[in-house]
C-alpha cells in the first residue's frame, strides 16, 4: 500500500488537470417532451417543466503531473460526467475545466470503429479521430498492429474478428502514442489475460514515464494500492480529496455492509 | 499559462467566438472527414453486388420511368431524358446529403459521448459522401446526353461552380435542420418524409419551368432550390454559360444559408452531447 502523496512532491506548476467549481446540469424533462408539436402546445399552456438535475455540483480539484488519481463513488455519483469534461465531450455548465497536454481517453477505444471495413482502415480511421497526423499514423502502423497481434487479419473486415481481437485493436491504437492524462474507466479488461497484463503494462509505462491518470474503479483495492490520491465522488458532490485509504473508508461507510 | 506551444491546452473557460472556434477545429480535425467519406462509400459498395454501378443505374432507373410516364406530357422539352436526369442528380445529390448528414448529427450519439471532435464534421463529410456519388452519376448523364442529342459543351466544365454552390447552401441546410432536431427529433421525420418530397414537386426537377402559370413562378423566387436548379442546368443541360444575375442569385443564397447554418450550430453543438 503507498502512502498519501507528500502535496510537497508535485509543484503547483506542474498541474495538469484543473476543475474549478465545475456544476453539469442535465435537463431532464418530466414528461418526455420529444416532438415540437407536443413542445409547442406545452409551451402555450406553460406546461414544460424541466427537471434539472445537477450530475456535479460544485467540484474543485487538481491533477498533478505523473499522479494516478482515483475516483470512487457508487453508481450516479457523477464519475462518468467527470471523466467526461476532461475528455472534453461535455462542458461544464458553470465552472471552469483546464487540461494541458493530450488527452487518451481509454473510454473513446474503438471509436468509429466499422465493422465493414478492414483492421489496417479502421486503424487509420480510429487513429485520426484520436487527433493523430496522416504521417504518423503510417509510421506508426506496424506498432500498432504488433501490439494487438493481429498481422495476419488486419486486411480483413472488422466484422470477421472476434470480439476481443477488436478490443485488442482499439486499445492498441489509442496507446500507441504516450500521452499526459490517461482517463482509465472500471477495469480495463481487454482480451485474455496475456493482453490484459500486456494493457498494464504498457499504462504502467506512461505513468513511469510522467502520464497523470484519472482512474475510476469499484475495485477499493486496487484503487488503494495503486493511487497517489483519491477523491470520492457522492450525488455529484465531492466529499472528500486525499489518501486514498480515507476515501475508501469514507466511501465504505456509507454503504450499509453486505457481507 | 500553457509554456509550451506544442503542448495543447484545452481550457473550457477560455471565451472564443462560437463560430469561429468551430471553424478553427473543423480544420484541425480536416483528414476525418477523408476518412469517414472513405468509410461511407466503401462501407456502402464492399458488399453489395452491383456495386459502385449502384448509385449510376438508381438515377438512371428513375430517368427511364419518369421518361415513359411524362413524356406524352412534357415531349416538347428538347432531350427530355437529359433534362429529367440533369435535374435528378443534383436533386439526389441534395436530399441523400442533406438526410444523412442530418441523421448522423442528431442520432450519431455514441461517438458524442466518446470523444471530442468537432460535429460539424458528420455534416461536412455527408457533402463528401454525396460529392462522390455526385461525380460518379455523372458517367451515365454524359452518355444519355449524348444519346438523346444534347451532348456536353465546352461549357460543361463550369458545372464546378454550381456544384459548389449547391454544396454550400446543402451543407448550411444540413446544420440548421440539424440544430433544431437535436431538440426535436420529429422535425428530422417530417424533413426525411413530407418536406423533401414536397419540395421536389414544387421545383422543376422532372417538368418544364414554362409549364407553370404565372402566379406559381412569381412564387418560385422564393424557393433556392428553383435557382440551384436553373444555375446548375446551364453549363450540363443547356450548354451555355451561366447567366450572371442568376450566379449571383445563387451565390446569395448559398453564402447566406451556409453562414445562418454555420452560427446556429456552432451555438448548439455543446448541447448535442447533453441530450444524446
Amino acid at each position: 500500500m503507498k502512502l498519501p502523496t507528500d502535496p510537497n512532491t508535485f509543484p503547483d506548476h506542474d498541474v495538469v488537470i484543473g476543475v474549478e467549481h465545475a456544476s453539469v446540469k442535465y435537463f431532464v424533462p418530466h414528461e418526455r417532451v420529444a416532438t415540437f408539436k407536443e413542445y409547442a402546445i406545452r409551451k402555450i399552456q406553460r406546461r414544460i417543466q424541466n427537471n434539472e438535475f445537477w450530475a456535479l455540483k460544485d467540484v474543485s480539484f487538481e491533477v498533478k503531473k505523473g499522479e494516478i488519481f482515483g475516483l470512487i463513488g457508487a453508481n450516479g455519483a457523477g464519475k462518468s460526467t467527470l471523466l467526461k469534461l476532461v475528455a472534453r465531450v461535455l462542458k461544464p455548465s458553470e465552472g471552469r475545466v483546464w487540461v494541458r497536454g493530450r488527452v487518451a481517453p481509454l473510454l473513446a477505444m474503438g471509436a468509429g470503429f466499422h465493422m465493414e471495413l478492414s483492421g489496417r482502415e479502421n486503424v487509420f480511421l480510429n487513429g485520426t479521430l484520436l487527433g493523430y497526423p496522416q504521417k504518423l499514423i503510417r509510421e506508426r502502423f506496424n506498432a500498432i498492429v504488433d501490439f494487438a497481434e493481429l498481422q495476419d487479419f488486419i486486411d480483413a473486415p472488422l466484422r470477421t474478428y472476434s470480439s476481443g481481437m477488436i478490443a485488442r485493436l482499439g486499445f492498441s491504437v489509442a496507446t500507441d502514442q504516450m500521452p499526459d492524462v490517461l482517463i482509465v474507466d472500471e477495469a480495463l479488461s481487454v482480451g485474455d489475460t496475456a493482453f490484459q497484463n500486456k494493457s498494464l503494462e504498457r499504462i504502467r509505462e506512461f505513468q513511469k514515464n510522467g502520464a497523470s491518470t484519472l482512474y475510476v474503479s469499484h475495485g477499493m483495492g486496487e484503487i488503494e494500492r495503486t493511487c497517489n490520491r483519491a477523491a470520492w465522488l457522492d450525488h455529484g458532490h465531492l466529499r472528500f480529496v486525499g489518501s486514498p485509504k480515507e476515501a475508501v473508508d469514507l466511501y465504505l461507510d456509507r454503504i450499509p455492509a453486505v457481507a | 499559462m500553457a509554456k509550451d506551444a506544442s503542448v495543447p491546452f484545452y481550457d473550457s473557460a477560455k471565451q472564443q467566438t462560437a463560430w469561429l472556434d468551430e471553424f478553427l477545429q473543423t480544420l484541425r480535425y480536416k483528414d476525418l472527414i477523408m476518412h469517414l467519406v472513405k468509410r461511407d462509400v466503401t462501407a456502402r459498395y464492399k458488399r453489395s453486388v452491383l456495386g459502385i454501378a449502384w448509385t449510376m443505374l438508381n438515377p438512371l432507373g428513375m430517368m427511364v420511368i419518369l421518361t415513359v410516364v411524362f413524356s406524352q406530357l412534357f415531349g416538347s422539352v428538347e432531350g427530355y431524358a437529359a433534362y429529367i436526369l440533369s435535374g435528378l442528380i443534383m436533386w439526389n445529390f441534395f436530399a441523400q446529403s442533406t438526410v444523412s448528414g442530418i441523421n448522423s448529427v442528431v442520432w450519431g450519439g455514441d461517438l458524442f459521448r466518446r470523444i471530442y471532435f468537432p460535429r460539424s464534421i458528420f455534416a461536412i463529410s455527408a457533402i463528401g459522401t454525396g460529392i462522390v456519388n455526385f461525380l460518379l452519376s455523372m458517367v451515365p448523364y454524359i452518355v444519355v446526353s449524348i444519346f438523346v442529342g444534347k451532348p456536353p459543351t465546352i461549357y460543361f466544365i463550369l458545372l464546378i461552380i454550381p456544384m459548389v454552390l449547391l454544396a454550400m447552401f446543402t451543407l448550411g441546410l444540413t446544420l440548421i435542420i440539424a440544430s433544431i432536431g437535436v431538440r426535436f427529433p420529429d422535425i428530422v421525420e417530417m424533413y426525411n418524409n413530407i418536406i423533401l418530397l414536397a419540395w421536389m414537386y414544387l421545383t422543376p426537377i422532372i417538368y418544364p419551368i414554362d409549364i407553370l402559370p404565372d402566379w406559381l413562378l412569381s412564387l418560385m423566387k422564393f424557393n433556392p432550390m428553383f435557382h440551384l436548379v436553373k444555375l446548375f442546368r446551364e453549363p450540363i443541360y443547356y450548354g451555355q454559360p451561366l447567366y450572371p444575375q442568376l450566379l449571383g442569385i445563387c451565390s446569395i443564397i448559398a453564402v447566406g444559408t451556409l453562414a445562418l447554418g454555420w452560427i446556429i450550430f456552432s451555438r448548439m453543438t455543446d448541447e448535442i452531447a447533453y441530450r444524446s
